[in-house]
């Protein structure tokens, strides 16, 4: 086997950058002058203007960034990397039953009877969730695996359905269609808890177990048993996480698996919910924070009247009645020219955005762009200043939020390197520097501010954050803890405590955008390897044994068919770039998959190949779905 | 309906600990009661987050009416039984399980044993230098962590952390019986061969230090390993969105290893190899 070369290491920022002109390379600056050059930039753009806040550092951080996207420079476009992963998730969630996190609590899933894990390889992404899960198994549930790869979660399933990339909303409506048709369906729960469930049935009526095996190639018996022992459990948890969610319709896709809760009464009790498992430290934090365009801190929605009001008394200011640009909208009004200035605190998006090289072109074409940040990312080396920051989760102060809502504290541990400033230090001296001064004595007394906005957060003092190892929202008393699942209220037997009806989503079958042929035959899917994160500027930093670099991992079936041994090159092409990439053997696949991951983009740009085919209502990406061929490289290549 | 489940109501059991009286709650071990009542009975095998193994039998209490003496991590306190933590025989059967594995193994980085061998003067020399020891040198065969077989008492901590009780992982096991056996990852190939993810949770629960952290190991080989400077500070995890407690362990502002509170709802004490190791990053600083 190929011993692993090692590859880029990036070090810390310790001092301001700017760059005199576009042609010349950055230089050391001064913080006063970094800053002032910053001020003036961001000014001269304000109408134009928009905030890539931060899914990995602190609530307190989100809520000042959004803040100064918000009052400073007077708009709502602010957004983060959620956007590439979850947002279909919030959407849908909070379409369903007005709120965007997940239901349950990881505790919950040792007490369930059937689990499923859909699009998940949570073994790998999610470890220590999986912990809970193997518990659960322990004790007695069962676990079912959608997925298209037998992924090392699908080992410690019961059953594995390996569907069809790009069809999970065939096998969710057939699975829908089974438990009706068996007279599984909890009757009461949905004439009390639903609504549209008549539109529903006539939607799903069509999806008939043989229909679906043809459609996912997933035999009908086996999306028989999973209906069956999902509708007939006790309790039963639905996890999910980026398999539904990066496709170019994912809140459909988590629309429909939704449905699957409303049908059964799998919502709003101990044991019984709904989970999408979060990718970063605090993206669930950072939307809750507001640091999304349609949402003020508190996930309280900007189009009420009463809750803008609220907040502009609050922050003094007046706020924008409609909703701002979401990343992808900000990528493409980049495009248009409606958008000349970023300020992108803490992501990456030259690298992680699908379609890699057209983001890159979208940010050189910015009028300013200021990267804060710890480490010199491929995108920083795009901007015209940047800022030093401190890493949110061991140099500052504050709290994140994790997958099932626990709000928890973070700390100061080590000293940052250099001149590097806290985040919420430097955006409250730009502020000043634009005409706001706000005074923060710490990170404590943002988050106290954030409590007297948001309801769901008032009872988190910090010192009951520390009594408790973190507390899940919502929690509006200093007194009390709600319970740690939610809509519970569904289950209410009087009406007015139930509040709004969850609606079924009725949801149509849409393929990949990319499709299969002849010149592209082979559909590729991404995801995570346990020992790497994201595009690796992060992970990169320790030495992991099981660490082997960026394959194209192939059937043996189709190595065969192509000729290709492990370890050799070949170049993979897809209708929007090309990337040389060594062959790796994986019989989790199937023939017509391939894999690749986005954690070496150094080495291969994976999302070079990826589509840019967006969620019309979240806005994410269709990562999971590109159609490529595969070609042997010329012998002359291979040799060394 | 309360916020967090109480599960079924426990009775109290009552009975008596070195002739004081005793309350703890049903299903509680006699170590349980003990502690709760400020008595220093010493473990090694004993793991707060896993099933006692009974292996390391430096524990045991005297119980009126019973032929041996019992191991207080396992037992569980029944009403009206007398439980006697100091007498003659329990301090005597300390003492000879302490003289037994300090002279077999390497004890030099297991907390607190240097003050229970005074304890219970034990006299672990008598046996000759060395006595049984294996004398290995420590398998340094990755950049993550080190195995000291020389270190290692047999506890199974590690085994079951690995498997069932954990990470169901499974890539550590006992091989060998009697005097031949250790703890072997399959074939005893090196780890980076073996089924091992790194997660480190063998190393989190490992009494002795024959498990231990490549960045501690290489610091005590320099000599520059020194607890009495280090910070222990417990923030979350920046990478999924899992949200795992980690406590740094900080020397000279340099994360030096990575542990997390037993006690926490989201880990028990478990975390992945990303949790565990992947904080070089943040020192990169120059």
């Amino acid at each position: 086997m190929r011993k692993r070369q090692s590859t880029k290491t990036y070090t810390r920022l310790t001092h301001p950058l700017v760059r005199d002109s576009r042609d010349e390379p950055l230089r050391r600056a001064t913080w006063d002058e970094a800053l002032e050059r910053t001020a003036r930039g961001l000014a001269a753009a304000r109408g134009a203007f928009g905030m890539f806040s931060c899914a990995r550092a602190t609530n307190e951080m989100n809520y000042v960034a959004q803040k100064f996207a918000r009052v400073v420079m007077g708009t709502n476009n602010v957004d983060s990397c959620n956007r590439t992963c979850h947002a279909p998730s919030v959407a849908g969630l909070s379409a369903a039953f007005g709120s965007g996190g997940g239901t349950s609590s990881y505790e919950e899933i040792e007490h369930t009877d059937v689990i499923v894990m859909w699009g998940s390889n949570a073994r790998f992404a999610h470890p220590i969730f999986f912990q809970h899960v193997l518990k659960g198994i322990r004790n007695g549930a069962r676990m079912y695996a959608v997925d298209p790869r037998r992924t090392s979660t699908a080992e410690w399933a019961e059953s594995w359905l390996g569907l069809n990339v790009g069809t999970d909303i065939p096998m969710a409506h057939a699975i829908g269609r089974e438990i009706i048709h068996a007279g599984l369906a909890n009757e009461a729960f949905i004439e009390r808890a639903t609504s549209g469930f008549e539109e529903y049935r006539a939607l799903v009526e069509p999806w008939t177990l043989s229909l679906a095996e043809k459609v996912t190639g997933v035999p009908a018996a086996a999306i028989r048993e999973l209906a069956h022992a999902y509708a007939r459990a006790e309790r039963a948890q639905l996890c999910w996480t980026l398999g539904i969610t990066e496709h170019h319709n994912g809140t459909d896709n988590v629309r429909a698996l939704i449905n699957l809760s409303l049908l059964t009464g799998h919502v709003g009790r101990y044991g019984a919910g709904l989970q999408p498992l979060r990718g970063q430290n605090n993206v669930q934090g950072g939307g809750d924070m507001g640091a999304i365009p349609n949402r003020l801190p508190g996930f309280q929605d900007i189009l009420d009247a009463d809750t803008r009001l609220k907040f502009e008394s609050a922050w003094d200011t007046v706020i924008q009645p409609h909703y701002g640009l979401n990343l992808t909208e900000m990528f493409e009004a980049m495009e248009e020219g409606t958008l000349r200035a970023v300020y992108c605190i803490g992501e990456n998006p030259a690298q992680s955005e699908a379609d890699s090289g057209q983001a890159v072109r979208r940010l050189q074409a910015l009028d300013f762009l200021v990267v804060q940040d710890i480490f010199l990312t491929k995108t920083a080396e795009l901007a015209d200043v940047v800022l030093p920051a401190t890493a949110g989760w061991a140099e500052t102060e504050g709290t994140t939020t994790n997958s099932e809502r626990r709000v928890q504290r973070v700390r100061r541990a080590v000293t940052p390197p250099g001149e590097a400033r806290e985040d919420i230090d430097i955006i409250c001296d730009l502020a000043a520097r634009l005409g706001h001064a706000w005074k923060y004595a710490d990170a404590e007394a943002v988050w106290n501010e954030l409590r007297s906005v948001s309801p769901d957060h008032y009872g988190m003092t910090y010192e009951r954050l520390e009594e408790h190892q973190g507390i899940q929202w919502p929690c509006p008393s200093t007194e009390r803890l709600e319970p740690a699942y939610l809509h519970g209220r569904l289950w209410e037997t009087d009406p007015a405590k139930r509040g709004r009806l969850a609606p079924f989503g009725l949801v149509q079958h849409d393929p990949p955008v990319d499709l299969t042929d002849e010149e592209y035959p082979i559909r590729l899917t991404t995801g995570r390897r346990l020992d790497s994160y994201n595009t690796g500027v992060q992970s990169g930093g320790f030495a992991s044994p099981l660490r082997r670099g960026e394959y194209v991992e192939l059937c043996p079936e189709d190595a065969e068919r192509y000729g290709v041994v492990v370890g050799e090159e070949v170049r993979v092409t897809s209708r929007r770039g090309s990337v040389v990439a060594p062959v790796w053997v994986d019989p989790a696949l199937r023939p017509g998959l391939a894999f690749m991951t986005m954690h070496f983009p150094d080495e291969v740009d994976t999302n070079q190949l990826t589509i840019e085919a967006n969620c019309p209502i979240a806005g994410t990406a269709e990562f999971k779905a590109s159609a490529i061929r595969i070609e042997k490289l010329p012998v002359a290549t291979i040799v060394r | 309906m309360t916020a967090i489940p109480l599960g079924v109501p426990r009775r109290l059991v009552e009975f008596t600990i070195d002739g004081e009286e005793a309350r703890v709650p049903e299903g509680s071990t006699v170590l349980d009661a003990c502690r709760a009542a400020g008595k220093d009975i010493p473990t090694l095998c004993q793991g707060d987050t896993l099933t006692p193994k009974n292996a390391c039998r430096v524990c045991m209490v005297e119980v009126e009416g019973s032929r041996t003496l019992v191991p207080a991590c396992s037992r569980r306190a029944e009403p009206g039984m007398a439980v006697h933590t100091d007498t003659e025989r329990a301090r005597h059967s300390r003492k000879l399980v302490l003289e037994l594995l300090a002279s077999s193994v390497d004890l030099s980085t297991t907390p607190q044993v240097a003050g229970w061998i005074k304890e219970y003067e034990a006299k672990p020399d008598r046996f000759g230098p060395d006595a049984a020891r294996l004398g290995e040198e420590p398998k340094v065969d990755n950049d993550l962590y080190v195995r000291d077989y020389d270190k290692c008492i047999l506890c199974y901590k590690c085994v079951d952390a690995c498997g069932e009780q954990w990470q169901n992982t499974f890539a550590i096991s006992v091989a060998g019986r009697g005097f031949d056996a250790r703890i072997a990852v399959e074939h005893d190939a090196p780890l980076t061969d073996s089924a091992c993810v790194y997660c480190g949770n063998c190393i989190e629960v490992c009494p002795t230090g024959a498990l231990s952290f490549k960045s501690e190991f290489d610091m005590r080989a320099a000599g520059t390993w020194d607890e009495s400077q280090q910070t222990e500070t417990t923030t979350v995890c920046a990478y999924c969105g899992v949200g795992c407690n980690l406590t740094l362990h900080v020397q000279d502002n340099e994360i030096v290893k990575v542990t997390s509170p037993h006690d926490n709802p989201v880990t028990h004490g478990n975390l992945c190899i990303k949790g565990r190791f992947g904080y070089q990053h943040v020192q990169n600083r120059d």
